[in-house]
């Protein structure tokens, strides 16, 4: 009989492929840091594949979070913050630029005057916990209509006023998110202007990712073509910090 | 186990005795088996460091540290380490919640660093890992639950028969276990029925139940499939599960691996690698 049967070549290579693997993640760290790098291109390129435009869960009223605590920053310590902070915002703009055919400035009275969206969703924090609120703010397809991508563009990159130890924070999405109806930019939670601690005056809600990428204090939108020369390169701050993965929407 | 299987039968001939070396898993039992030993082993360390990041559970679509958690496990002001389950609390210092690291340090945290991926903290590699590998999770289960139907492993060796769930069958398997006898000769041939019951609750319930608890807890996936957050009570409620069942595994485990140290680990390993199984000799 000869030893090389189609069962023992199957055997032979499932259990090498078991073993190799196995010794390659505990040995190489090149070859575990490759493995480990594609759950999340697998996780974005299948939520793309079966939900592309599906929507958040909404909540009602009534399953709200009676107290919806912060995180990350609280209190922006740039000067510039703190200038606008006690001027309520008065003088405060934000500007959305890059790729756009029209790169415009907006003032948060005329933010606060464009239709806005009220949704109540669940805030889900990377280290397990999750929040409901309410967020009322402008869709960001609108604001994009009216300063118009270029077809180059394929990110954008939202760039906050505060920053840990000096380094600015931002944040970015992909298209399919911006243009998606529940992502947009709140001015204004539970019924009451965004607080300090929760962004003021503006911030992020992409619904179907975690909390870090709802950008708080944002002071700037850039689209881009590519994240590589932005911060880091990893698309954002915690990304490039301390690895958090780009894709966030699990 | 392939020895129901005619093939086998009619090359050994007469029916196999006591001492016979006999074919008992399948090559996809042995594949799936040691692939799910590694995968599950970073799934629940990985899982550990995760939960340390917010070690509190939560009933509910939200929960958070305004909220009360149904479970907790953490380090009091008197520096001692906690387990709280609802409003019984025991002192775990050492173990969880205030423990002391291989160098010496001692740490606030709630699992320990030998019982977590990475050993020290580290949310993003963590994650890494456990979303990473619930893929191998995953596909691997389910390509071994759909091989098992195809080849009806998951019929003939797993379903138990209709003799063996009549009451005095299993108390009669249950007197056997607690005296630690184990079946002989032909007997030993196939699973009996608590094993049925273990593996069949691990295939088919506790397995499937992480992975599907686990996706309830993704963003992306409540959008895409809604019906999740339906089914599990939203998504601490998903959260909580997915722990539970976690401890239900590892108590699987525990029971698993004393098992097969009691029936003779060497033959039980070998046949879960080679598939060969040399049946015990008959008592008499
Ligand atoms: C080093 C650790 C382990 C060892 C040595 C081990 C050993 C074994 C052995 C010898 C059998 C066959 C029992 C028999 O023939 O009567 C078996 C079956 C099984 N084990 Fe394990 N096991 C380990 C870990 C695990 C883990 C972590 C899981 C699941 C999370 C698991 C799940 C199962 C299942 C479901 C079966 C039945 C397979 C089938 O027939 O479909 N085992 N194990």
């Amino acid at each position: 009989m000869s030893l090389l049967t189609r069962r023992s070549v199957l055997t032979g290579l499932g259990f090498s492929t078991i073993i190799g693997t196995t010794a390659g993640l505990v040995l190489s760290p090149s070859f575990r840091d490759l493995i480990l790098g594609s759950g999340e291109k697998l996780a974005y390129q299948t939520h793309r594949l079966i939900g592309r435009n599906a929507l958040a869960p909404e909540f009602t009223e009534s399953q709200m979070s009676p107290d919806f605590r912060t995180n990350g920053n609280t209190m922006p310590a740039s000067a510039d913050y703190q200038r606008h902070m006690e001027t309520d915002f008065a003088n405060w703009q934000l500007q959305v630029d890059g790729l756009v055919a029209t790169p415009k400035t907006f003032s948060l009275s005329a933010l606060k005057a464009l239709p806005a969206r009220t949704q109540i969703t669940r805030h889900d924090c990377v280290e397990g916990w999750s929040a409901i609120g309410k967020w009322t703010g402008v869709p960001l397809s609108a604001l994009l209509a009216q300063v118009s991508l270029l077809p180059t563009a394929r990110y954008l990159v939202l760039h906050c006023a505060d920053d840990f130890s000096g380094n600015a924070y931002y944040e970015s999405i992909d298209l399919v998110d911006a243009f998606h109806p529940q992502t947009i930019l709140a001015h204004t939670m539970n019924d009451t202007p965004l607080s300090v601690g929760h962004g003021a005056p503006l911030r992020l809600r992409v619904e179907r990712q975690l909390g870090y990428k709802q950008a708080k204090y944002i002071m700037r939108i850039e689209a881009t073509a590519s994240l590589a020369k932005i911060g880091l390169g990893k698309g954002g701050f915690w990304e490039d910090q301390i690895g958090y993965d780009w894709y966030a929407g699990i | 186990m392939s020895l129901t299987n005619p093939a086998t039968m009619a090359t050994t001939a007469a029916a196999p005795k006591g001492g016979d070396l006999v074919d008992r898993h399948r090559l996809s039992t042995r594949l799936w088996h040691w692939t799910n030993v590694v995968t599950f082993v970073i799934m629940l360390m990985s899982g550990l460091m995760i939960f340390n990041a917010h070690p509190r559970l939560y009933w509910g679509a939200y929960g958070a540290n305004p909220d009360y958690a149904w479970l907790q496990i953490g380090a009091t002001q008197a520096n001692t380490g906690f387990v709280r389950v609802g409003s019984v609390t025991a002192d775990t210092t050492g173990i969880l919640g205030r423990w002391t690291d291989g160098d010496g340090q001692v740490r606030n945290r709630a699992f320990p660093s030998w019982a977590t991926l990475p050993a020290s903290y580290n949310l993003a590699l963590a994650r890494r890992w456990h979303l990473t590998f619930a893929w191998v999770f995953a596909v691997g289960l389910a390509a071994y639950l759909i091989r098992s139907l195809a080849n009806r492993h998951l019929t003939r060796d797993l379903l138990p028969t209709a003799e063996e769930i009549r009451p005095a069958h299993i108390w009669a398997d249950i007197k056997h276990h607690a005296k630690l006898q184990f079946p002989t000769g032909v007997a030993a041939l196939r699973y009996n029925v608590l094993q049925k019951f273990a593996y069949l609750s691990v295939l088919i319930a506790l397995i499937p139940g992480m992975i599907l608890t686990g996706s309830t807890m993704s963003p992306g996936l409540n959008a895409a499939m809604p019906w999740l957050l339906d089914l599990f009570g939203g998504r601490q409620s998903a959260r909580s599960l997915h722990f539970i069942f976690a401890i239900g595994l590892v108590g699987f485990i525990v029971i698993h691996l004393a098992m097969v140290l009691l029936a003779g680990p060497f033959n039980e390993v070998r046949s879960m690698i080679t598939g060969r199984y040399r049946l015990p000799k008959e008592k008499i």
